[in-house]
């Protein structure tokens, strides 16, 4: 059924006129799975409101959670996580710098903006990594468990040193969601990037590959902005 | 509306691309090549959207019928409590020993008889089928925007089916916490036999299947924006693509919170998170997980579950709109009305899910809030059950079994709508919750009514599925029985949720027993309504291959997919697209002319030009 595809995709009128919204298929369905998307997420994150709400006397404090930095000894508050999120959002930009060099079909511009965008993915995760490492394994002192029972290190999904349970289940599972989209993004990168350094989009006539994963790329970039506003921020 | 015949340009448009499309006539490099098929292509694998809406039908069907055997099962035990039924034992070995049904089985059959019957046969089963068949051919499409995401979307959704007919396979029985898995129940193995592998079975069925409805979501609301013909405007859709359009977004916008509520409860299950869970004692034993919440879930689930209904019952709307138009030779009253009011229902759908959980402790201010936005549905539902009436008032009404089915889903919607005010009441639900009531109104208002406009549809666009004609007797018998049936069964159910009978109960108390005789009467209308369905599917097959021929136009309606050839071939026109001229509903023409109505490809006449330029 590929010629039906074509005949939509072609520049010029199919035989049923010009397509009534000036965009591609692709892309707008790409912006509708973003919407759908974006209700899982808010799923999540309205569950987690509601969750905090009701533990809002125990719920920790960010800041003396989350306040190690690799190789300096001592605390810095949400240090790390700002890089984290510098780091991706910066892959945002060079994201948009290849979707403007595909629109100027400057197949080397591409290529060179999509590499620094997955690198940026790839650091992004590497972070999250050392994020969830460090919330793993918890402060030397850990948290005395009153019963007797001794104490917890850090934190695993039954229980952990920092607050109520749902603290470190929910850490878990959105920033775990979230760090899932980054990955499948990254992956999508990878494979426009090789697409485009073959010259298939170019042999194609443009770049609207780029875009539409671009698109998904800023989803993901922006989705980790309230992430990281309700579980670091506030 | 006459812009666009009345433009030079886009006249002079169409004069360009007509000498275009007769160049590739010669070239012969638009339709002709591809088709090259071999049988896993053309009946497996398919891309083409016509054969991808004849594999959602027939496995809708297939499940359909596990999910109303399930039913007749626990009918069984209802109407004869505790008597051996071989037939049981036959059908389900341990299941039911000595003829008996299981408690555990019979809390397992009513949770995936709605399982089956509210996402597999009503969701994917109708909007599957007729999303796919009709919005490409009433549109003027020549497929999908993506075919595969299509061909995907069904694969999803027949996986999904695989998963759940497995689960009723496992040693510890199905998924049993009903359609709607509440937790704890559904979150501990502990708590029920039916909680262990069976309800993971559950939850990976349900995950494939909301990736299957955003795949075809996605792409029906693409085709619909982006790939309709040259004159086809929004307010010239037929009705049926309206419903599946709105139908679609609330798919898209309801079910990814059914993923996270679903998600959540995943690992609750396997990794002792403590989302759902909160003082929980199992035999005894305090449970660790502690700090979540139950309701929460509720309200998680009841996000999807509310949209959930229209998504079921609107394509049945949809398709009881055209049908009814159709053969009561009318156009439909209301066009815009119909719109208006389908837009409203949808959004009024996200707002009312709390009137699901008035039991739940919820504050009695908030209740009232749920209980007017509730209240407000009412109104757009009134303004199609007022239009259906007047469509067919005074109408020249042709009595196909599909028209049949079109009128049974007026009745049923009235009817099931009227318990709807009553129950959306937090007032009056509170004393109704949990009874046969609730069990009549959701049955007749999304079960059966959106069943019958699946029927309607089946019988409508069978010649166009499949070049044949249903046969029309048989038709006849199967509504006539499956109207009185339903009734029969649903009916008495008022009377006993009144009563105060409660739903779910294995065995009903002795405060009740007044009440078996009806509870016989039920389940006898359940077996007479449940046999009557071999009638069509024997009619379905038999059509299929041995029914007369279907003429190209064989209910004489004006839309689209009826100018295709009879023959499916991949592409649906063989030459040109048709151009739109007019709106679908160009039934009895006054003046008399020579048929009654105009298709919506045929350029308007030199009078209507007139009568268009006076407006």
């Amino acid at each position: 059924m590929a010629h039906a595809v074509s005949t939509v995709d072609a520049p010029k009128p199919w035989s049923g006129g010009d397509a009534p919204f000036n965009i591609s298929w692709g892309k707008m369905m790409m912006w509708f799975f973003l919407v759908s998307d974006a209700l899982t997420f808010s799923s999540l994150l309205i569950y987690y409101g509601a969750t905090r709400n009701m533990n809002r006397e125990f719920w920790p404090n960010p800041d003396e959670v989350y306040n190690h930095f690799p190789f300096v000894e001592g605390h810095i508050p949400l240090a790390f996580v700002s890089l984290m999120t510098f780091i991706l959002i910066m892959s945002s930009v060079t994201m948009v710098l290849a979707v403007e060099a595909g629109h100027r079909f400057d197949k080397k511009g591409v290529v060179k903006w999509m590499i620094w965008t997955i690198i940026g993915g790839f650091l992004f995760l590497g972070s999250q990594a050392y994020e969830w490492y460090h919330f793993i394994h918890g402060t030397a002192e850990g948290k005395v468990v009153e019963h007797g029972l001794g104490v917890i290190h850090g934190a695993n999904m039954v229980e952990n040193e920092y607050g109520p349970k749902q603290f470190a289940n929910l850490f878990f599972l959105i920033t775990g969601f979230h760090g899932s989209h980054v990955f499948s993004g990254v992956v999508l990168n990878i494979i426009v990037l090789i697409m485009a350094a073959r010259g298939v989009f170019h042999r194609r006539g443009h770049y609207e590959m780029v875009e539409k994963v671009g698109l998904y790329w800023h989803f993901v970039d922006l989705v980790w902005v309230f992430v990281f506003t309700f579980f670091y921020l506030i | 509306m006459s812009e666009i015949t009345n433009n030079p340009a886009v006249e002079g448009h169409v004069g360009h691309d007509v000498h275009e499309s007769h160049a590739h006539h010669h070239g012969h490099d638009d339709h002709g090549h591809h088709h090259k098929e071999s049988f896993i292509t053309k009946y497996i694998f398919s891309q083409d959207h016509k054969m991808i809406a004849k594999q959602f039908l027939i496995t809708g069907m297939f499940m359909g019928l596990v999910g109303m055997m399930l039913s007749i099962f626990f009918r069984l035990q209802l109407g004869w409590p505790g008597q051996p039924m071989p037939i049981l034992e036959t059908f389900l070995g341990k299941w039911a020993p000595d003829g008996v049904l299981d408690p555990n089985f019979y809390l397992a059959a009513v949770t995936i008889h709605g399982t089956i019957l509210v996402f597999m046969v009503l969701t994917a089963g109708l909007s599957g089928t007729f999303s796919n068949l009709l919005i490409p051919l009433q549109l003027g499409a020549r497929d999908m925007a993506s075919p595969f995401l299509n061909m995907l979307s069904y694969w999803f959704f027949f996986l999904s089916s695989l998963l759940m007919l497995m689960s009723l396979f496992v040693e510890t029985g199905p998924a049993s916490a009903g359609w709607t898995i509440y937790p704890p129940l559904s979150a501990l193995p502990e708590a029920s036999p039916g909680s262990g592998l069976g309800m993971t079975l559950w939850l990976f069925s349900i995950i494939a299947f909301i990736v299957s409805v955003l795949m075809g979501g996605l792409n029906y609301i693409t085709t619909v924006m982006n790939l309709r013909t040259k004159g086809m405007s929004m307010t010239r859709m037929p009705l049926t693509v309206w419903a599946f359009l709105i139908t679609a977004i609330l798919g898209l916008l309801s079910f990814p919170v059914l993923l996270g509520a679903g998600l959540l409860l995943l690992f609750d299950r396997s990794m002792g998170t403590s989302f759902y869970l909160s003082d929980i004692y199992v035999s005894g034993q305090a449970l660790e997980q502690t700090g979540g919440s139950p309701v929460l879930y509720q309200h998680l689930f009841w996000f999807l579950g509310h949209p959930e209904v229209y998504i079921i019952l609107l394509p049945s709307l949809g398709i009881t709109s055209e049908v009814l138009a159709v053969n009561a030779r009318k156009p439909i009253f209301g066009y815009r009305a119909m719109i208006g009011s389908m837009l409203a229902i949808a959004f009024l759908s996200f707002i009312v899910w709390g009137h699901h959980m008035y039991v739940t402790g919820m504050d009695p201010l908030l209740g009232s809030v749920f209980t007017f936005t509730t209240l407000l549905i009412a109104i757009p539902s009134a303004i199609k059950a007022f239009n259906y009436i007047t469509t067919l008032w005074k109408g020249n009404i042709v009595f196909t079994p599909g028209m049949l089915f079109a009128i049974g889903v007026v009745s049923l919607f009235i009817t099931g709508g009227l318990t709807g005010i009553i129950l959306a009441d937090s007032a009056l639900d509170v004393n109704l919750h949990h009874t046969y009531f609730v069990v009549a109104h959701f049955h007749i208002v999304m079960g059966v009514a959106s069943m019958f406009g699946t029927f309607a549809g089946v019988y409508h666009w069978f010649p166009k599925m499949f070049g044949r004609m249903m046969n029309k007797k048989l038709g006849y018998l199967h509504f006539w029985v499956t109207l009185i049936s339903a009734y029969g069964v649903f009916f008495p159910m008022h009377y006993m949720g009144l009563a105060g009978v409660p739903r779910r109960y294995y065995q009903n108390f002795e405060f009740f027993s007044g009440f078996s005789d009806l509870n016989a009467v039920i389940s006898v209308f359940a077996i007479i309504g449940g046999l009557v369905q071999f009638v069509f599917v024997f009619n379905f097959f038999y059509s299929m291959f041995k029914g007369p021929k279907a003429p190209k136009n064989p209910w004489n309606a004006s839309t689209l997919e009826w100018t295709t050839p009879v023959e499916h071939i991949h592409g649906n026109w063989p030459g040109d697209i048709p151009t739109v001229h007019r709106w679908p509903y160009d039934y009895s023409l006054p003046n008399g002319e020579e048929r009654d109505f105009v298709p919506q490809d045929e350029p308007l006449s030199e009078k209507e030009k007139v009568a268009e330029h006076a407006h």
